[in-house]
Formats: structure tokens, sequence, C-alpha cells
């Protein structure tokens, strides 16, 4: 199964909505989004997970490298992850302790504009 | 013993068949939840991964094997690969989540998510390879360590 990746603005704010599988097959498609946005200067970003049927440890790197990337650039970005399958993976990794999860687009939207995430100078 | 046998290409793009005949093999028994159904097709695609990620480096143009025997008790699945092999205790240690040094492994993820989210894991590598043994207990059988399930960290 593929990823299609769909990038919408909010904003300043750039929503990339995945659908489909995140793996180790999928994960360079993302990046190539990633990579994109924060190239053209758009690094302000949500990653809206709510239309992943599958993600595991190849895919969350994935993530964790865009949030890397995104702050590397003076930006930030937040993850929407509302389906509970796919949730699960990030906190038993226990990342959902460092990375900031929301349940709706809106929610993780409100939260780039209001500022830096607890610890991102740190990330 | 219904045994079902799956040889792929080492190659990411079978990873979706492997999760697939995995997760369909664990279906056939109705006492198997669908969430535990689901944190196989993540464990055996971690395994999976890590095969064909080994058998890449190493050159090799053998198959990556998956067996998947089902019986009264349990489900287990061994992934087995040709790779030069790999040694556990030379895997990085994970920060703790609280350090900000957390950020900084984006791999690594793998080998801990088969522990939690199955009764048993078994590894065995060499230089001829790796094979990766996972094992779940059918609920309503005391086969395996007495735990409720992956919900232990």
């Amino acid at each position: 199964m593929q990823l299609s990746v769909h990038a919408v603005s909010v904003r300043e704010v750039t929503v990339l909505a995945l659908d489909g599988e995140l793996d180790l097959v999928s994960a360079p498609v993302l990046r190539q989004h990633v990579v994109a946005e924060v190239a053209g200067g758009r690094r302000w970003l949500v990653l809206d997970l709510t239309g992943l049927t599958y993600l595991d440890s190849a895919g969350i790197g994935q993530v964790v490298a865009a949030l890397k990337r995104a702050r590397s650039h003076d930006g930030d970005l937040q993850v929407v992850v509302p389906e509970p399958r796919v949730r699960r993976v990030f906190e038993l990794c226990d990342l959902d302790r460092v990375l900031p999860l929301h349940r709706t687009v809106a929610e993780a939207v409100a939260a780039v504009e209001r500022g830096p995430s607890p610890g991102r100078a740190r990330a | 013993m219904p045994e079902v046998v799956l040889e792929v290409p080492a190659s990411p793009r079978y990873l979706h068949l492997v999760r697939s005949v995995v997760a369909a093999t664990a279906s056939v028994d109705a006492r198997i939840a669908p969430q535990r159904v689901a944190d196989l097709r993540v464990v055996v695609s971690e395994a999976a991964t890590n095969a064909v990620r080994a058998q890449e480096r190493s050159g090799s143009h053998d198959g990556v094997v998956i067996r998947c025997h089902l019986d009264e008790e349990r489900l287990e699945v061994e992934v087995r690969d040709r790779g030069s092999g790999f040694d556990e205790q030379t895997l990085p240690v994970l920060p703790a989540v609280e350090t900000p040094d957390r950020l900084q492994h984006e791999s690594g993820l793998g080998v801990p998510l088969m522990r939690i989210l199955t009764d048993e894991v078994e590894i065995r590598s060499g230089a001829d390879g790796t094979s990766v043994r996972l094992a779940v207990r059918i609920p309503g059988t005391g086969s395996l360590r007495d735990r409720t399930g992956p919900a232990s960290r």
C-alpha cells in the first residue's frame, strides 16, 4: 500500500495529511515532502496522521526526523494522531512524552501558532 | 501442526505482504483479538525490516523466510535472514525520555517494540544470518509466561 501526502496551508502553517501506511518503504515519501516544505521557508508544520492505517518504528523515526528538521530551521512541528492503534505505537515508544500529539488538526495548528513547544530549543 | 511459510525477496517492497500474511494467519483463530493482530503486524514488520536491512548490508540475494506456526496454545512467527548477523548487546541504549538527547534517536525502537508487544522473543544471530522468533499466547491458555497481554513495559 502506498503512502500519499496532501499539503494544505492554514495561514502560516502547512498541514501535511498522510494516507496509507508509513513504514520503511514509504518513509522517504514523507521525508521528501518535509524537506521541500522547509527548504521553501514553510517551517511551521502539522503532520496529520488521521489517515494512516499502519505505523511502525521506521515511520516513527521519520516523524522524529521531520520534527528535528523543522526545529533546526527555527520552525516547529505538531502531530495529529486520533487513531488509537497508531497513537499506541507512539505511546509504547514513550514518544508521546516528547512529541506533541493532538487529536484534531485545529488543535495542532493552534499549538504551532502559539509558539515553540516545551523543550524545542533542546531538540 | 498448521504452518504457513512465506519467502520474499529481501526488499522493503514486500513488507506489506509479510504483514498481511501474518495478520491473516493470526485471524484464523478467533480467540486472537484484533488488537493483538494489529500488534503482530507491527512486530513482524519490525523483524522483517531488520532482516531486509541485514541482507541489503551483506549483499545476499537470498530471500527472507517467515514461518507462522499456529496451534491451540500460541502463535509463533519466525523471521529468518541470511545477513551477516548482529549482537543485540551492541544495540544503542535509548536515552530516557526526559533527556534532551531522546529525540536524537530516530531508530533503535524495533527490538524494544518486539519485546513489549509479544510474550516471547528469541533472537539467534550468527555469521550465517539471524532468526527472530516471536510468540504470543492465545487467550485462555497458559503455555507462555503468565501475563495478561502486551501492556507490561
